[in-house]
């Protein structure tokens, strides 16, 4: 279990986390989300006691991280996975984490069997990719066998299969009854491993909540329908009382889950229908709703190419 | 536990030292060069002792000629103190070494224990090594281990390069950056320290540099000059030095985030 009390952080001007309190319980996977800058991995980093908080407080299972007895064997992290030193190789750099933490040599090797990086165990660490070095990182995270494991962005850079095998990992770990937090931007990929979401923007709390409950919530569900006969299709559904708007595209957007109202509705006046597919409530609108008043670093929608001078005064925010 | 903890700390900083290339180029440049430039200067001033004016023949000091090489072989030392160190921060390792040592006066130190004993070990080799091959070469004119003052000279040599490398831990702990570490350390010990030496009126500052004070020890035959310490007040000078580095090393570290 991690406890966050009135965490804060700042640097300089600049606050990154603002008095962040929350729980991260055992036995789930919680994901930690928001926008770029919005200080995750200084939430992050904080818990493992490597930045000083400005105010405020994090445990470890009631303990502060410096107090922990071997600290790996309790909470292993993989904060960024290029953060080793290049010229050592893949074995010595897991060997000499180990010993720092009294974890015995052969746990490197069952390590590296577990992310799949035995064939490459002797070599540099500087020639790998950034998934073999994210995998690294992983197998680092798990050296100790802990009960707390905390990932920041873990499928950056993974491959299909490793992307599958990682979220089935974090599944497996929570479900074993360890403390599962992970960040990540992969909207879909979120939604499939977590169970639990805390979500910051600009450093505050934003939600702290179920998945279920969190698109709920924040997201609706819609049917979109498309037909040649749009207004007497409107009307029918209007008659039915299903709200409907209209999409850009010129197709129609009805509000909630009647996939199958609708297309008996349109049977029954002899409608004909182009399309109709009903459309979940995903996470990654829910989390661009909620935290859209919290992005701080917004991209400029693209300029056609050729355009640019033209559209320079016109770019929009 | 507290002395488990470092066990498995040295343990821990010993792999992370022999599995890195800097470690064994940077030491073997120090032994080579010291000894190559040792010899080569016992070897010169053997050839032309007979020329050398009656004053320089009377304070003859064979065997702080034979570390002669001591100057240059310090800045590889120098480098491999500060690549210890800068290694951790500059590949961004530091923050998985305190995650695994939250302590950070057990890093600090475990690490710095780890790369002083081995500069130790590779200082007394190199300073025993450049004596007695220098000696060598300098054929009718050389020292014995046995004579006044030597074999506190040559383990003295040993213990300068030794405080030479933790100096340079010290410092580089402070920077954390190789190339500003280097960048002060060089010419400190290459520049600054003669410069400050050439002088009359800077001289009596420069002789409380840890290169200058540190640097007397290897001297087995006394100099007429007004050097206000002895051999051993002056590695006591360098050593001070030493801890003050380490001392605001630590400081730092322990208050400033992991980065
Ligand atoms: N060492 C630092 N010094 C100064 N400012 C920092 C430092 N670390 C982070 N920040 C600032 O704190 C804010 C939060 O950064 P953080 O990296 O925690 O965000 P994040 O949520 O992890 O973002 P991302 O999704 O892009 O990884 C940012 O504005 C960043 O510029
Ligand atoms: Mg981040």
């Amino acid at each position: 279990m991690i406890e966050l009390d009135g965490l804060t952080k700042r640097y300089g001007e600049k606050v990154a986390v603002d008095g962040l309190t929350c729980t991260v319980r055992p036995g789930i996977v919680t994901g930690f989300l928001g926008p770029n800058g919005a200080g995750k991995s200084t939430t992050m980093r904080m818990i493992l006691g490597l930045d000083h908080p400005t105010a405020g407080d994090v445990r470890i299972d009631g303990s502060r991280y410096e107090q922990l007895t071997d600290p790996l064997t309790c909470v292993g992290a993989l904060l960024d996975a290029k953060a080793m030193h290049g010229g050592r190789s893949a074995y010595n750099h897991l060997l000499c984490l180990a010993q720092s933490n009294g974890i015995p040599r052969a746990r490197v090797g069952e390590v590296l069997e577990t992310v799949g990086l035995m064939a490459v165990a002797r070599q540099k660490a500087k020639g790998f990719s950034y998934g073999m070095s994210q995998r690294l990182g992983i197998a680092a995270a798990l050296l100790g066998d802990p009960r707390i494991l905390m990932f920041d962005e873990p499928v950056n850079g993974l491959d299909p299969e490793g992307i599958h095998w990682i979220r089935n990992l974090m599944r497996s770990l929570a479900a074993q009854g360890r403390t599962v937090f992970v960040s990540s931007h992969l909207m879909s990929e979120m939604a499939q491993t977590a169970d639990h979401l805390i979500v910051i923007g600009q450093g505050r709390l934003l939600a702290d909540t179920s998945m279920a409950d969190f698109i709920r919530r924040h997201a609706r569900s819609y049917v979109r329908v498309r037909s040649p006969q749009r207004e007497r299709l409107l009307d029918a559904l209007h008659e039915a009382g299903v709200t409907a708007v209209e999409a850009a595209d010129g197709a129609l957007e009805a509000e909630g889950d009647k996939a199958e109202q609708i297309g008996e509705l349109a049977a029954g006046h002899g409608i004909v229908l182009h399309e109709l597919s009903p459309r979940q409530a995903s996470l990654e609108e829910a989390f661009m709703r909620l935290t859209a008043g919290s992005v701080e670093y917004h991209a400029q929608s693209a300029a056609a190419p050729g355009n640019w001078g033209a559209d320079r005064q016109g770019g929009t925010a | 536990m507290t002395s488990d903890r470092v066990t498995q700390t040295l343990r821990s900083e010993w792999t992370k030292i022999r599995s890195v290339s800097s470690t064994g180029w940077t030491l073997s440049v120090a032994v080579v060069v010291t000894i190559g430039i040792g010899m080569l200067i016992a070897a010169l001033t053997r050839n032309q002792y007979d020329s050398l004016p009656i004053q320089e023949r009377l304070t003859f000091d064979p065997t702080f000629i034979s570390f002669a090489g001591m100057t240059l072989g310090q800045l590889a030392m120098v480098v491999f103190g500060v690549l210890v160190v800068t290694n951790e921060y500059s590949t961004g390792m530091i923050r998985v070494s305190l995650a695994a040592v939250p302590r950070r006066g057990t890093f600090l130190f475990g690490k710095i224990a780890v790369a002083g004993a081995l500069a130790l070990l590779v200082g007394m080799v190199t300073s025993f090594a450049t004596f007695f091959l220098g000696q060598a070469m300098l054929g009718p004119y050389r020292a014995g281990l046995g004579d006044p003052g030597v074999l506190r000279a040559v383990v003295g040599g040993g213990l300068y390069l030794t405080l030479i490398a933790v100096f340079s831990m010290g410092v580089a702990t402070m920077l954390r950056s190789p190339l500003l570490s280097l960048g002060i350390l060089m010419p400190f010990f290459f520049l600054i320290s003669n410069i400050l030496a050439a002088v009359d009126t800077t001289k009596k500052v420069g002789q409380y540099l840890p290169d200058q004070a540190g640097s007397r020890i290897m001297q087995a035959v006394p100099r007429p000059d007004d050097t206000p310490y002895g051999p051993w007040g002056g590695l006591g000078i360098m050593a001070l030095w030493v801890i003050a580095a380490l001392a605001g090393g630590y400081a730092l570290l322990r208050h400033r985030d992991a980065q």
